[in-house]
């Protein structure tokens, strides 16, 4: 590791935290007076509600406007003391809501629960994520397995109908919505041949043993999809690597010393491929992530993507702004380590 | 790096892919003007106003699905032209309406509805009859009209759905060697009494409209027998026709895909150019300020702008612009760096031109067949974003587009329903439209990018 690397490496950590504060910023400026006005409306509701309950209180006012009075006296007292007196913009109040949200203290759900029944932003969020971790990751290895293998053998016979083949699929797939093969899977394994569940949610309980084989059998429709119709653009991706790296020098020589094309391609040409590779490894880890909101949503798959849809639909802020919160993170740190991947093996980029 | 509008077309002309492009566009075009001249602009409310669309039968598979089965689904059918009968006995006044149906196909109807309008005073007695092939009379519904004491006019539907048809045909169940407690109502009225069998033949279906003291009109009388397959792509759960939906989609998929390619082309152009070409402190902050941007998961932002600011379809445009002209300005930029070196532009400089002319005059057209290959290749994204808005339920509901039409379709279960013909279509449309631009796009990107070449 010299120096420049380092300095690299640092310029764009501090980048990725700028980007990760503006989101976060952004999602607070488009929600915050959205969420001061909901948390006023249940401040009053509740004072109403401890005041009506408590009789002796209501008995010892002279008459209603007294008690109203009384009532918009405790209402301004609690809003005051929540700090919702002033806007949302109001710098240290701002400054306290970074804070939390930044030390993952999101507050908690309005409607959403976890599937143990706590409310707390945190747990839901924690309880989601490994599901949506084991779908994309297994994806995206299995996606990036065949894509390695199917770009390389054509990238070894360029123009043969496997590469068109793999070209042409290449493009056609990646013109489709992934949602929208979700459907027609679902249509086709779930409806014509009942194979698999057309909702991904287990039935089951998370506590029963059964409960990690029923989520595998769950997943097979959505993984499925995810691997069909991400596969293609991987190996045109490889291929259009290969084929560079086999036009160089060292690849000329090395056919000239006598070494056979097929140990060239699958030795010196993958391995000089592989930097690449692994940054749009890394890149694409984040992509589907963003893509993860609608893909869940499809096949109902429990993760964090349709708890993020299921947010939206009943306008649950803390589980959106967390959400928002966790989807970037991991999107930030993925971009910067395919960043940080690709400055290690090119130096070139480390100064631009 | 110059070239003549000619010589790109002759260039262009030569590359199959991209004809096919500009063919399927042509069509796309077509299909758009036929959607904008036929249908009017006012009816998009309706497309989500089910009253609008009663009359229309529900989950209807296309009718060319027929010319593939061996037993014919029914056809839809209005019946609107029955024969009007009126006389009186003593007080009573009484005005039917026949309608005749020769019922020949080998699946039973989807439902039936009446609609009707009426005209009286008092509250007359509407009942109505079926008369079966087989002879056997059925009473569907005997029911009174709302009491008016001035002379009014009633508008009403009377569905096969209804509670107390139900009640009377159940009454026949003695007529039927099989149980039609479970049933619905159009599987026991066109059944044959032997087995559950479509009965084929003429059915007369009768209207009475009875009334004391005076005489009572029907203005409108309609029955309409559901079919089940309807025009050229069926209808969905909620009886809209999809034909129309389809139609409307094209030229607001076309609108959404170029006004947001070419706008984030035209702001990543200029932003990416003007960095390039100023250099240092200003390059440094602008492409500082671009990472930004392109950092920013644009999905779950995309989904909080629309839920908090709105979801009106320019909005939207505008919003997938904001996220569309990142990646533009960063090769924009690379470009610019290159060209303001060549002699001209330094020369122009040294002589004195101001820099915004020497940005629009000797750099950015040198950019412009890089301008028009991002173009094309932007409007598939764009497209399948607003889809991906609108199938999460985000999307202008002003404005039917494909993405929305699949938002309900997946709503209703279409997928595990069996429902086809409301998932494929949209669709297909979708990727369709985005294939022509990716096509165009490649083949403008072989000539801009002479690399690429073989």
């Amino acid at each position: 590791m010299n120096m420049s690397f380092k300095r690299f490496v640092i310029k764009r950590a501090v980048t990725m935290f700028g980007v990760l504060m503006a989101t976060l910023l952004i999602t607070i400026a488009l929600v915050g007076s959205n969420m001061d006005a909901i948390l006023k409306q249940s401040v009053a509701l509740e004072i109403r509600q401890q005041v009506t309950d408590n009789k002796h209180l209501v008995a010892s006012f002279k008459n209603p406007q007294e008690l109203d009075a009384f009532v918009e006296n405790q209402i301004k007292q609690r809003t005051d003391a929540l700090g919702l007196d002033k806007p949302w913009y109001y710098p240290p109040r701002l400054g306290l809501s970074m804070y939390k949200i930044l030390t993952l203290d999101f507050g908690h759900a309005k409607f959403l629960t976890s599937d143990t029944g706590s409310s707390d932003v945190k747990d839901i969020i924690l309880e989601k994520m490994p599901r949506t971790i084991l779908l994309f990751t297994t994806a995206t290895l299995i996606i990036s397995l065949i894509g390695i293998f199917l770009g390389a053998l054509s990238g070894s016979k360029i123009n043969s109908k496997l590469d068109k083949i793999t070209s042409a699929f290449a493009i056609i797939s990646s013109s489709f919505p992934v949602w929208w093969i979700g459907m027609l899977m679902i249509f086709v394994f779930a409806f014509v041949y009942q194979i698999f569940p057309a909702r991904a949610t287990p039935l089951i309980p998370v506590t029963d043993p059964g409960y990690i084989g029923s989520l595998l059998y769950h997943m097979a429709l959505p993984l499925i999809t995810l691997v069909l119709i991400g596969f293609g653009s991987w190996a045109y991706l490889v291929r259009n690597f290969i084929v560079g790296i086999m036009q160089e020098d060292f690849v000329t020589a090395k056919r000239a010393a006598g070494i056979s094309e097929k140990k060239i391609i699958y030795t010196h040409a993958l391995k000089n491929a592989a930097p690449p590779i692994i940054t749009v490894l890394a890149l694409s880890l984040s992509g589907s992530l963003g893509g993860a909101i609608i893909t869940e949503a499809v096949f109902d798959w429990p993760g964090m993507g349709r708890l993020y849809y299921e947010a939206i639909n009943v306008l649950d802020l803390p589980v959106i702004i967390g959400e928002t919160y966790v989807l970037t993170a991991f999107f930030l740190v993925s971009i910067f380590l395919a960043d940080v991947l690709y400055g290690y093996f090119d130096p070139r980029v480390r100064k631009g | 790096m110059s070239f003549s509008s000619k010589e790109v077309w002759h260039e262009f002309s030569k590359n199959k892919i991209g004809l096919a492009g500009i063919g399927i566009l042509v069509i796309l075009f077509a299909m758009s003007a036929v959607a904008v001249l036929t249908i009017p602009i006012e009816s998009f409310k309706e497309w989500n106003d089910p009253s609008s669309w009663l009359t229309f039968p529900k989950s209807a598979l296309p009718a060319w699905v027929n010319y593939f089965l061996s037993e014919k689904m029914p056809e839809h059918m209005i019946l609107q032209n029955p024969q009007i009968a009126s006389q009186n006995v003593g007080d009573i006044f009484l005005t039917s309406n026949i309608f005749v149906v020769d019922y020949s196909y080998d699946k039973f109807p989807s439902d039936f509805i009446y609609e009707y309008t009426a005209k009286y005073t008092g509250s007359p007695l509407l009942q109505i009859w079926v008369t079966r092939p087989d002879g056997k009379e059925f009473q569907l519904i005997s029911t009174s009209l709302p009491q008016s004491k001035i002379e009014t006019s009633y508008h009403g539907f009377i569905f096969s759905t209804d509670d107390s048809m139900m009640k009377n045909i159940r009454k026949n169940k003695d007529s039927f060697m099989f149980p039609i407690d479970s049933l619905l109502a159009q599987d026991i009225v066109f059944s044959k009494t032997g087995q559950n069998n479509v009965l084929n033949g003429h059915y007369f279906f009768k209207v009475n409209l009875y009334n004391v003291n005076s005489k009572s009109n029907l203005e409108t009388s309609k029955f309409i027998l559901g079919g089940k397959v309807y025009g050229l792509m069926g209808t969905d759960e909620l009886r809209r026709n999809l034909t129309v939906g389809l139609l409307w989609g094209t030229p607001l998929a076309l609108f959404i895909g170029i006004t947001v390619a070419i706008g984030s082309v035209v702001i990543g152009l200029v932003y990416g150019v003007f960095a390039g070409y100023k250099g240092k402190k200003t390059d440094e902050s602008l492409m500082r300020f671009n990472d930004i941007i392109y950092a920013m998961p644009a999905l779950p932002l995309l989904i909080i702008l629309a839920v908090t600011i709105g979801n009106s379809i320019f909005l939207i445009v505008g919003f997938l612009v904001l996220f569309g002209w990142v990646g533009i300005a960063k090769v924009s930029r690379s470009m610019a760096l290159q060209i303001k070196t060549f002699q001209y532009v330094e020369a122009s400089k040294i002589m004195g031109q101001k820099d915004y002319k020497i940005i629009f005059k000797h750099i950015i057209p040198q950019l412009l067949p890089y301008a028009f290959a991002s173009i094309a290749i932007s409007v598939p994204a764009a497209i399948t974003t607003e889809a991906g808005l609108s199938f999460l339920g985000l999307g202008d509901p002003t404005f039917p587009t494909w993405g929305q039409i699949l938002h309900d379709a997946n709503t209703y279960g279409a997928a595990a329903r069996g429902l086809w013909w409301w998932i494929l279509p949209p669709g297909i449309m979708i990727a369709v439209t985005g294939l022509a631009f990716v096509f165009i796009g490649h083949a403008m990107d072989v000539i801009v990018n002479p690399r690429l070449k073989r």
